[in-house]
C-alpha cells in the first residue's frame, strides 16, 4: 500500500517540532531552514498551515531535470534527490508549480521531501496529529466520513 | 556542541559588532540563559550604572537546550539591570526569535553603550549590520516586524522589538517578538529604548548540534510522551493559563481592586468558558491555540475583538486576530482593576503586545491610580478628563492605549506604580516589591507566593520559585523557606536550560537533566544542576547587593502584612513574611541581614 502525508492544518499549533525531525533526519542536526516540510502562519497564528512536496504521480521536478537526479521510489512513491547525480542547476526548482523543491546553498544540491524512505519523521513527531502518513487512496477519509455524518441524522446521535 | 559557543558583542555607542568565543567554563558553571546572562552581565557592568543611562548592558541570551528537539525549545532571556527595580532584571519570552537566534550560530548577543541614533541591528548568520531605524521609530511592534521583514524581502527573519513604550522608557516596557510574544517583565524594552536600538532581526541557516545525538532522540521522545501525558498539560493546551482565574477564585486569592479584595465578582465574564461562550453578537473571542517554538503544550491563546465593540467599532485594523488573554494578562487587565468586560481586557492586551508594554506592570499601575482617584487624590484634571474608576472598561481601554504611545495621563501611569503613588504621596498603595508590580496571586492566601515575592531577585513576580502545592497544603507561613528556596533553586536551573517553565506540568528535574546530560559535553548530574540554579539564585543576589539594594528591600507591601483578608480560604489572615524571611536567609545561608555568607560564596564558588 502506497502511503501519503495527510496534513490538517486545523491541528496544526506551529510547533515547528517536524521542521526539526525533518532537518535532523537529513541533516543530522535541528535546522529548520533547511526542512522539507514548512509551516506557514497567518493573520498573527490565527492559522497554521504545514505544506510540503505532495509527489505528484507526474512529477514535473522529475520531468525537468536534465541529469536524471530526481528519481521515483517506487515502494514509497516519493520522487527523491540523488545527490551524487544533482548539479543544482535549479531547473527543479523552477518547474515544480508548488515551491517544495528548494535549492541548498551550503551542499550545492537540490533538497526535497523523500517521505524519509517510508518513515517521515515529521508525521512521527507532530505531537497534534496535524500531519500523518496514510494510506494514498484514502487521505480523504476522515473528512468523507465527517460529512457523512451530517448526512444521516441518525449517524450523527448515534 | 548544544551551545554554538559564540558570543555576538555590540557596541552601540560605536556602532562596531564582533564575534567572541563563548566562555565555556562559565557556561559549564551557569548552563545558558538566565544563568549564564547573569553570570555574563555581572561580568560586564557595574550594578551601580544607571539603568537608562550608557553604561547599563543589555543581554540577550539563549540555553544550551534552545533550538532543539526538546519541548519547549524556543526560549531566550532578556538581561539588563532593571529600570523599575534598579536590580538585576531578567526576562524570558517564547515564540520563535529565540530559536532563530541560535540557528544564527549565537548563545548570546550582548549590547553595550548607546546609539547616536535609532538604529535596528539585522543579522543573517555571520552577516550582521547596524541599521539605521528612523522609520520605524515611533511605530508599534507589529509594523516593525511586517517593515523588517519586507524590507529584506525575506520572510524568514524574527524580530523581537519594542514599541512606543520602550522608546518612551515607560518602565515596565518590554521586548516583544514574533508579535505577541514577549520578555514581559522588569522593563527590558525600556532599556533597549534608552540604547536606541529599535529591533534585532535575525536568521539563521546553521542549526543547533547536540553532543550525543542518538540518547538525545531517545530522551526527547521519552520526555515528549511524559509531557504529552500528564494532565496539568492537557489542561494548559485545552483551557490555558487563565484555567488559574478559577482556581484562584474559588480560593480566594485573586488580587481585586488593587489588593483591598482578594475575590472578584465578574471572574465568569473574563474566564475560559467566558472566552468560549459566544456573546450577544454571536462573537466567540478564542479562535485557538497556539504554540512557541518547539513546544508540545501549545499553551498560547489567539482571540478577537467583538467588531461591534466601542473599543474597536470604528478601527477596523483591530478587527483581525492576535495574542489573547492568558491568566497573568486576564488578571492584570480585569480583577485588579475591577473590570469584566472580555472585549475590553483583550484590546488592553493587544495595546499591550502592539506599543510593548507588561499588562502585570501596566494594570495594577492602573489600579493604583483608581483607587488614588475614587479617594479623590487624583482627579478629572490628571487624568484628561477621564473617569478613573475601579471597573471602568473606557478607562481601561483609553489607558492602555495612552499609556503605549505616551499621551497624556498614560506618562505617569508609564512610570510603574511606586512612582506613581509616591508621587501623590501614597506610597503605600504600591502592590509590589522592589519597584515591580505583583502577577496574580495574593499573598495572604498563598503564604510561601508571598516570601517568594519579597525574595525574587527582579522584584515582585511568580515565575521564580513554585510553592502552589505547599501553599494550598498549609495555609500558616510554617515550613514555607526550604520549599521557595528549593523551587527557586529548580526554577533557575530550567530557565538556564533554554526551555519553559510549564513543561514541569509533566516533567520533573531528573527530565530537564536527563535532557541536558545527552545534549550537552560532560557529565549532568541532578546535583550539579540544582548547585548551578542556587549559583545562579546567588549571585543575582549578588548583583543587587552590589547595586546598592539590602535585605530590607525584601519587604511586602503594608496592605499585605497588616490588612486581613477580606474573604476566602484565607479570610482574616495576613502575610507572615516576618515569620518566613528568617528562616528563609537561615537555609540559605545568608546573614539575618539577608546577605550571602562568604561561607555559602565560597561553597557555590562566586
Amino acid at each position: 500500500m502506497q502511503k501519503s502525508l495527510l496534513i490538517d492544518p486545523d491541528k496544526c499549533t506551529s510547533c515547528l517540532q517536524c521542521e526539526m525531525a525533518c532537518s535532523f533526519e537529513h541533516e543530522g542536526v535541528f535546522n529548520p531552514a533547511r526542512s522539507r516540510i514548512k509551516i506557514f502562519e497567518f493573520e498573527h497564528g490565527k492559522r497554521a498551515v504545514p505544506y510540503t512536496c505532495t509527489q505528484c504521480a507526474e512529477a514535473w521536478c522529475l520531468h525537468a531535470c536534465p541529469v536524471e537526479a530526481l528519481v521515483r521510489n517506487t515502494a514509497t512513491g516519493a520522487v527523491e534527490v540523488k545527490d551524487e547525480i544533482c548539479v543544482g542547476c535549479k531547473v527543479c526548482t523552477i518547474a515544480c508549480p508548488f515551491g517544495t523543491v528548494n535549492y541548498n546553498p551550503d551542499t550545492g544540491k537540490v533538497i526535497k521531501c523523500d517521505l524519509c524512505g517510508g518513515d517521515p519523521q515529521c508525521a512521527e513527531a507532530c505531537p497534534t496529529d496535524a500531519i500523518t502518513y496514510v494510506d494514498s487512496a484514502w487521505t480523504g477519509y476522515e473528512r468523507m466520513q465527517a460529512w457523512a455524518v451530517k448526512t444521516d441524522s441518525k449517524a450523527a446521535s448515534a | 556542541m548544544s551551545w554554538q559557543r559564540k558570543v555576538l558583542r555590540v557596541n552601540l555607542t560605536k556602532g562596531t559588532s564582533k564575534v567572541e568565543p563563548l566562555n565555556m567554563e562559565w557556561a559549564n558553571a551557569y548552563i545558558g540563559e538566565r544563568g549564564l546572562g547573569t553570570k555574563y552581565l555581572s561580568e560586564n557592568m557595574d550594578p551601580k550604572a544607571d539603568p537608562l543611562g550608557p553604561d547599563n548592558v543589555l543581554i540577550f541570551a539563549t540555553g544550551p537546550l534552545t533550538g532543539t528537539m526538546a519541548s519547549t525549545s524556543g526560549r531566550y532571556a532578556v538581561l539588563c539591570k532593571g529600570p523599575l527595580t534598579n536590580a538585576i532584571a531578567c526576562s524570558n519570552s517564547g515564540g520563535k526569535f529565540g530559536a532563530e537566534m541560535k540557528f544564527a550560530g549565537y548563545d548570546l548577543i550582548i549590547f553595550e553603550g548607546k546609539s547616536e541614533k535609532p538604529v535596528y541591528l539585522h543579522i543573517v548568520d555571520d552577516e550582521v549590520q547596524i541599521l539605521p531605524a528612523d522609520e520605524l521609530w515611533g511605530k508599534g511592534v507589529w509594523f516593525t516586524e511586517d517593515w523588517i521583514k519586507s524590507h529584506h524581502s525575506n520572510p524568514n527573519l524574527k524580530v523581537a522589538s519594542i514599541g512606543e513604550a520602550g522608546e518612551n522608557m515607560v518602565r515596565y516596557a518590554c521586548v516583544v517578538n514574533d508579535l505577541h510574544r514577549a520578555a514581559g517583565r522588569s522593563g527590558v524594552g525600556a532599556v533597549m529604548g534608552s540604547k536606541n536600538l529599535k529591533a534585532i532581526a535575525c536568521h539563521g541557516t546553521k542549526g543547533v548540534s547536540v553532543d550525543d545525538p542518538k540518547r538525545f532522540m531517545k530522551v526527547v521522545k521519552e520526555t515528549h510522551k511524559k509531557l504529552a501525558e500528564s494532565g496539568g498539560r492537557k489542561e494548559l493546551t485545552k483551557v490555558g493559563t487563565n484555567a488559574m482565574i478559577d482556581v484562584m477564585q474559588e480560593w480566594g486569592g485573586l488580587p481585586t481592586r488593587n489588593f483591598k479584595e482578594v475575590q472578584f465578582e465578574g471572574t465568569e465574564k473574563i474566564n475560559p468558558e467566558a472566552a468560549v461562550t459566544p456573546n450577544a453578537h454571536g462573537h466567540v473571542n478564542l479562535i485557538t491555540n497556539k504554540a512557541c517554538f518547539g513546544c508540545t503544550i501549545a499553551c498560547g491563546r489567539i482571540a478577537h475583538i467583538d467588531k461591534e465593540h466601542f473599543t474597536v467599532v470604528n478601527r477596523k485594523e483591530y478587527w483581525h486576530a492576535s495574542g489573547g488573554l492568558e491568566y497573568e494578562t486576564a488578571y492584570a487587565l480585569g480583577p485588579v482593576v475591577g473590570v469584566d468586560d472580555i472585549d475590553a481586557l483583550t484590546f488592553a492586551n493587544f495595546m499591550m503586545n502592539e506599543h510593548g508594554m507588561d499588562p502585570i506592570s501596566f494594570g495594577v499601575t492602573l489600579a493604583a491610580a483608581m483607587e488614588m482617584y475614587e479617594m479623590g487624590v487624583l482627579t478629572k484634571e490628571h487624568t484628561d478628563g477621564m473617569e478613573l474608576k475601579f471597573g471602568s472598561a473606557e478607562a481601561l481601554a483609553v489607558m492602555a492605549e495612552k499609556t503605549g504611545k505616551g499621551e497624556g495621563f498614560g506618562k505617569e501611569l508609564g512610570m510603574g506604580s511606586m512612582r506613581l503613588t509616591a508621587k501623590y504621596g501614597h506610597p503605600e498603595l504600591f502592590m509590589g516589591v522592589k519597584g515591580q508590580e505583583f502577577a496574580g496571586y495574593d499573598s495572604r492566601a498563598l503564604q510561601g507566593m508571598g516570601l517568594g515575592y519579597a525574595t525574587s531577585n527582579r522584584g515582585a513576580c511568580h515565575l521564580k520559585h513554585d510553592v502552589f502545592g505547599e501553599d494550598m497544603e498549609d495555609i500558616s507561613g510554617n515550613n514555607k523557606a526550604q520549599p521557595v528556596k528549593d523551587s527557586q533553586d529548580r526554577v533557575a536551573m530550567i530557565d538556564s536550560t533554554g526551555l519553559c517553565l510549564f513543561t514541569t506540568a509533566g516533567w520533573g528535574v531528573e527530565d530537564f537533566v536527563a535532557q541536558l546530560d545527552a545534549a550537552c559535553e560532560g557529565t549532568w548530574t541532578e546535583e550539579r544542576c540544582l548547585e548551578s540554579g542556587e549559583r545562579t539564585w546567588t549571585l543575582e543576589r549578588m548583583f543587587n547587593m552590589r547595586a546598592g539594594l539590602t535585605g530590607a528591600d525584601d519587604s511586602l507591601p503594608k496592605r499585605l502584612l497588616e490588612d486581613p483578608a477580606p474573604s476566602g480560604n484565607a479570610k482574616g489572615k495576613v502575610t507572615e513574611l516576618g515569620k518566613m524571611l528568617p528562616e528563609y536567609y537561615s537555609v540559605r545561608g545568608w546573614t539575618k541581614e539577608g546577605m550571602p555568607t562568604n561561607e555559602t560564596l565560597n561553597r557555590l564558588a562566586l
